[in-house]
């Protein structure tokens, strides 16, 4: 797979995979307030991936779409962190999870809003007004359920021990990655790490909850080479229409 | 409708205050939540608000149910779009039936307990993607019919919420319509999908506007107070007379045998739905009903944890303030 092609799957399908996820919460969230707010953040991820994948389909050059992308790919092929497609489990999990990529992922658009590739600096420029939101509100909410009742501090904290180790493989760039950023296309993903262990700290203490020493690292997500079980699930579901009726439109 | 068969409360003010409130609303005055108003105008417009509040929260599961399962990117834009758009509705909604004296706790609990109804046609499942461009079409389509007069309603508050609704609601008509076009215009199994979804959606649509009220009090009473402007039936046959076109320019065909353009009246004859259904599925016996209130429930329990969490959590912060204080 060229870089350049690999590079935008891997923004696009974490994108589509945790819109996906988000919008399973539809119709049934804790609070009103909540079904708004997450089919809100389902809603732009799925608009960034539109932008994404399409200019990934561009680069790619053999004619297809950012829906072939996105519904005529096998697991293998999709390029998304593990953290991503890990199902939803309660509320907390959810949100924790949120606040993890939402951290990561304003951090990495913050960089790209300097890439050197017009179109990439574009997207992120768009992207980012919505993911800074999405973060400012993540982080409010992990601190509202971290420091609320002895309950939703338990599940929290076992929230944040359960996707932890998820959470490394976004600053472990491969020779993709390294390529992107001699190029000036992409930020150094390693260096963005300092930035982001300072803003969970600050956020995980005023939610009084305690974050491992370990580094450890699940991978296998941005390279394709191992994807979770639950990827599968989701993409049986997802692309169940264009897989069955492969000559109709929508 | 999205609030169905709302019975009228009884109301036993003074007569000349009565006479007063009944004059405003005749010379066209919206009432406002802090004025005056009988007991029973309150109270029949918070189970009719509250109704449909209720249809709003519910009526996110049918159409939820296909959002992981959209065809497109675009298509599942545009569904999470107009689900928002419909929690959103809901939101309006209560915060309307909360100036009324009600909180919205209150309300969801009635609506969990069974005490408070919502509308019987998200009772009916969704089962393939036609289905969801048959909800735009045909039940957002009934929905309008009904909200466009509302946005005339007497209670202010009520009346502001419908205006904003019902401007998303006619778009999101025109995205059903368009989900039916592309289907009716498709495959052979496309085609299949959007007969069965119009075979399936168009009788509980018709059972939307609820049984024929020429007769009933409770819709005397709610049409003096500009609670109800229209009857059930003038508001079905609007809706038969706008839908009929709309079928034939999709070529499908409407599942009444009887359908036919009355000359004489200008107006299309159908056939009555199955009101012995209509009242199966009042009485919680429809396919979904035991599926949509158990999803709700279990929203509602399972999400518990949080709300006590983030209550909690606020009030702490307002401790940690007034001490700094």
């Amino acid at each position: 797979m060229p870089d350049l092609f690999e590079w935008l799957c891997r923004m696009g399908d974490n994108t589509l995979v945790l819109g996906h996820r988000v919008s399973e919460w539809c119709g049934h969230a804790p609070v009103l307030e909540e079904d708004i707010a997450l089919a809100n953040t389902a809603l732009d991820l799925i608009g960034q991936t539109q932008m994404w994948l399409g200019l990934a389909a561009e680069v790619q050059g053999e004619g297809r779409s950012a829906d072939d992308l996105a519904f005529r790919r096998d697991a293998w092929d999709f390029r998304n962190c593990l953290l991503v497609e890990l199902p939803n489990r309660d509320f907390g999990h959810t949100l924790m999870r949120q606040f993890l990529f939402d951290s990561w992922h304003k951090l990495m658009l913050t960089g790209l809003c300097e890439s050197q590739d017009d179109r990439i600096a574009a997207i992120a420029m768009k992207s980012l007004k919505e993911v800074s939101y999405h973060q400012e509100r993540s982080a409010d909410t992990v601190i509202g359920l971290g420091d609320g009742t002895a309950e939703s501090h338990d599940r929290m904290q076992a929230a944040l021990d359960r996707l932890w180790p998820y959470m490394g493989e976004l600053f472990q760039p491969d020779a993709v990655d390294d390529r992107m950023t001699r190029q000036g296309i992409a930020p150094d993903l390693a260096a963005l790490r300092s930035g982001f262990d300072a803003i969970i700290a600050d956020t995980i203490q005023e939610a009084t909850l305690v974050l491992t020493d370990s580094r450890f690292a699940h991978r296998g997500g941005r390279d394709g080479s191992r994807h979770t079980e639950h990827l599968g699930h989701m993409l049986a579901v997802m692309q169940v229409l264009p897989r069955s009726y492969p000559d109709a439109r929508w | 409708m999205y609030a169905q068969m709302i019975q009228s409360e009884a109301t036993t003010e003074d007569a000349e205050q009565l006479a007063a409130f009944q004059a405003r609303i005749d010379a066209g005055e919206r009432i406002e939540p802090k004025d005056w108003m009988p007991e029973g105008y309150r109270k029949t417009l918070i189970r009719q608000i509250g109704q449909h509040a209720h249809s709003e929260i519910v009526g996110q599961l049918p159409e939820g149910n296909w959002i992981t399962r959209a065809p497109t990117l675009e298509r599942k834009a545009i569904l999470l779009a107009k689900v928002q758009d419909e929690a959103g509705h809901g939101l309006y909604l209560y915060c309307a039936a909360e100036t009324l004296g009600i909180s919205r706790d209150d309300l969801t609990e009635q609506l969990l307990s069974g005490r408070m109804k919502y509308s019987s046609i998200f009772n009916y499942p969704t089962l393939t993607w036609a289905d969801v461009g048959a909800v735009g079409w045909l039940v957002d389509g009934a929905a309008i019919m009904n909200q466009v007069p509302l946005q005339r309603t007497s209670y202010g508050p009520y009346s502001r919420a419908m205006i904003r609704i019902c401007k998303e609601e006619s778009f999101h008509q025109r995205q059903g319509f368009d989900i039916m076009m592309k289907m009716a215009q498709g495959t052979e199994a496309q085609k299949r999908m959007a007969q069965d979804a119009l075979n399936r959606f168009w009788y509980p649509s018709l059972m939307m506007f609820g049984p024929s009220d020429a007769e009933s009090i409770h819709s005397t009473q709610n049409m003096a107070w500009r609670i109800k402007i229209n009857s059930n039936d003038e508001l079905r046959q609007k809706f038969v007379d706008q839908t009929v076109p709309q079928a034939e320019f999709l070529g499908l065909t409407i599942p009444d045998p009887n359908l036919r353009l009355n000359p004489e009246t200008g107006h299309y004859d159908f056939s009555e739905p199955d009101w012995g259904e209509f009242f199966d599925v009042l009485r919680g016996n429809g396919p979904c009903n035991a599926d949509r209130m158990e999803a709700r429930q279990t929203a509602w329990s399972e999400g518990q944890w949080v709300r006590d969490g983030l209550m909690a959590h606020a009030a702490k912060k307002r401790a940690r303030r007034v001490a700094a204080e």
